[in-house]
């Protein structure tokens, strides 16, 4: 809650730092002191810097993120338009991300120090080094360019023509770019993670009592390896979000993030400020359905607390 | 990007070097720091991280002195040529040669990451050495600013702030460093907790040391392994972050250049099959950023063993 509250100040701050103020930079480098004290007068700007932030808050908590002045469209409006579309993106490429990377760190931890494990460990190190953008850029130059096979940008209309088979094209190299960097983060938890459990107690019991290797390994450490990876998918919002707006700044995927990015070229920024604290807000109670999940598939958490 | 995945599965890559040397005390001898520069010249893949490094610094400033080519003016007669004599790399977009912008721009890329990560690391040290050893509601107050700022994706904040202030290199530094600071600052805030119990902490204070001193001279010391391992991520992690603000058009304006700007011309082209405007930038900022993180990886484990040994 604290952390809520901190986000909005700094967006507050980040408004106030404007090279020049807000009116500067909505009237143009052009405007007359008198506009500009008029126009300060008009939006409150003239108030005490303490008045402002109460206005600010009253706004947020109303609902109203700001106005874009160059879109002529409010910053509600614009997001309700665009982050659906990012959500559909996110979740299908985490929830293929974790298709693959679950059985991969399975087989990892299973093939330990075999030529699985060592090809697969330098693959997701490489990956992992990878700047994301540039994994998305040899994805269309192989598959949309060389190959002639997908589309090479994002799917354009809207949701409701995502069944579509040629959209539905069109959202592979997209959901393909996330999900590689997502992949290589998860599988690398995923081993470790079963390289800690497979070492358990239990492990050893369950064995003693007849279990066969794979019962073993898909009942007992599967189940409790998974646990971590719920944080981790708390954890890792931030960055997936960062992962997002890079993606759709590549596939013109007409999602948040590249609505973030226009604004951020057009310097539009009530829509960067309102975007921003959006963000921050989803990584906030992120974090916390993590923390509360944790505590539903991990009785320990609950009884120690 | 606060998530950093445990690379540790690397060591088993070579199966050949000893993990645990048996009486390798006995072996090395000498201090603390002996034994972690052993543990980590025994880890061949770090050593080959750092050669790489090291060639790589070789390449961006000393080869423009051998591969003298013209990267201030354009040359329209000689648009975007392949690879061949004269060119080994091709030209660009506007008829300068690639491999010369590779070195020039990794010259870029290379003095902001470690300029951004070392002044990012040592903000962030300070900061989180001055919450812990306070405590109390300064610590409170500062570390919920890091929160605060740690819950905005960084990629976000970065493009913000790159919009909102001209970007010059100096500025990008400052940027990337103002992002970048507040993982340091935890780590480090973690580790005083325990540190400021130790008793060599309770001699100094009983001897008339002053907190600062406390902070400068005990703790900071004490830390130094997770800050020089996080400095190294830092630095991989930095030069990624400019390359992709580079990419989104927020980099350094033209004649200058990096890694990310020349991705960013090539974009443009990929369609025209112009592949070497797109390969040898991707490819030398993949190859620097893994060698920072096989070394930090490395430096992990070193500093673990020098931990355990003592």
């Amino acid at each position: 809650m604290i952390v809520v509250v901190g986000v909005t100040i700094i967006t507050f701050l980040l408004t106030r730092l404007l090279p020049g103020g807000v009116a500067r930079a909505i009237l143009g480098s052009r405007a007359s002191p008198v506009e500009i004290a008029q126009f300060n007068h008009d939006n409150g700007l003239d108030l005490a810097i303490w008045q402002q932030y109460l206005v600010y808050i009253n706004q947020l908590v109303h609902g109203n993120l700001g106005f874009s002045y160059r879109l002529n469209e409010s910053v509600a409006g614009l997001l309700s338009d665009h982050l659906p579309k990012t959500i559909i993106l996110l979740g299908i490429s985490t929830l293929v991300a974790l298709a693959i990377a679950v059985p991969l760190g399975v087989m990892q931890a299973v093939r330990r120090n075999k030529i699985e494990d060592y090809s697969l460990t330098t693959l997701t190190f490489v990956l992992y080094s990878m700047p994301p953008f540039w994994i998305a850029l040899i994805l269309i130059k192989w598959f949309a360019i060389n190959l002639n096979m997908l589309p090479p940008q994002g799917p354009q209309g809207p949701i409701s023509t995502y069944l579509d088979p040629v959209e539905a094209s069109a959202l592979v190299l997209p959901v393909m770019a996330l999900a590689l960097v997502t992949i290589a983060l998860f599988s690398r938890y995923m081993r470790s993670s079963m390289l800690d459990n497979l070492v358990q107690d239990y492990v050893r019991t369950a064995r003693a009592k007849g279990v066969s290797t794979a019962g073993v390994l898909y009942k007992h450490v599967l189940r409790n390896a998974l646990i971590p990876i719920v944080t981790l998918l708390g954890l890792s919002l931030p960055g997936i979000f960062g992962g997002a707006l890079i993606t759709e700044a590549v596939f013109n995927y007409p999602g948040m993030g590249l609505l973030f990015w226009d604004s951020a070229q057009t310097r539009d920024y009530p829509v960067l400020l309102g975007v921003t604290i959006v963000v921050a807000l989803a990584t906030v109670v992120g974090n916390l359905l993590a923390d509360f999940f944790y505590a539903v598939v991990d009785p320990r958490v609950r009884i120690t607390e | 990007m606060s998530v950093r995945a445990p690379v540790s599965g690397l060591d088993t890559l070579h199966p050949h070097a000893p993990v645990q040397v048996e009486g390798g005390e006995a072996r090395i001898g000498g201090s603390a720091w002996k034994l972690a520069a052993y543990v980590f010249l025994e880890n061949r893949l770090a050593v080959a991280g750092l050669v790489v490094v090291v060639v790589m610094f070789l390449f961006c400033f000393a080869g423009p002195l051998v591969w003298r080519v013209d990267l201030v003016h354009t040359d329209i007669a000689n648009l975007t040529q392949p690879p061949g004599s004269g060119h080994p790399l091709g030209t660009d977009i506007v008829g300068k040669d690639v491999l010369g912008q590779l070195m020039v721009g990794g010259q870029t890329s290379l003095e902001i990451g470690i300029t951004a990560a070392i002044l990012a690391t040592t903000f962030g040290v300070l900061w989180g050495a001055i919450a812990g050893f306070a405590g109390g509601w300064l610590d409170g107050l500062m570390m919920r600013i890091v929160d605060s700022l740690l819950a905005i994706p960084t990629l976000f904040l970065l493009l913000v702030l790159a919009a909102m202030f001209v970007t010059s290199v100096p500025m990008l530094i400052v940027i990337v460093a103002l992002v970048a600071w507040l993982v340091p600052a935890r780590l480090i805030r973690g580790e005083t907790l325990s540190l400021r119990t130790r008793e060599y902490v309770d001699a100094v204070r009983v001897m008339g040391g002053s907190g600062a001193r406390i902070v400068l001279r005990h703790i900071i010391p004490n830390t130094i392994g997770t800050i020089m391992v996080n400095a190294t991520f830092q630095v991989a992690d930095a030069i990624l972050l400019v390359a992709a603000l580079s990419y989104l058009g927020l980099g350094v304006p033209p004649p200058a250049t990096n890694w990310g700007d020349m991705l960013s011309d090539g974009v443009a082209y990929t369609y025209a099959g112009y592949w070497w405007l797109i390969y040898p930038a991707g490819i030398a900022i993949v190859v620097t950023v893994v060698a920072f993180n096989l070394i930090g990886d490395a430096m992990r484990d070193a500093f673990e063993v020098r931990l355990q040994k003592r």
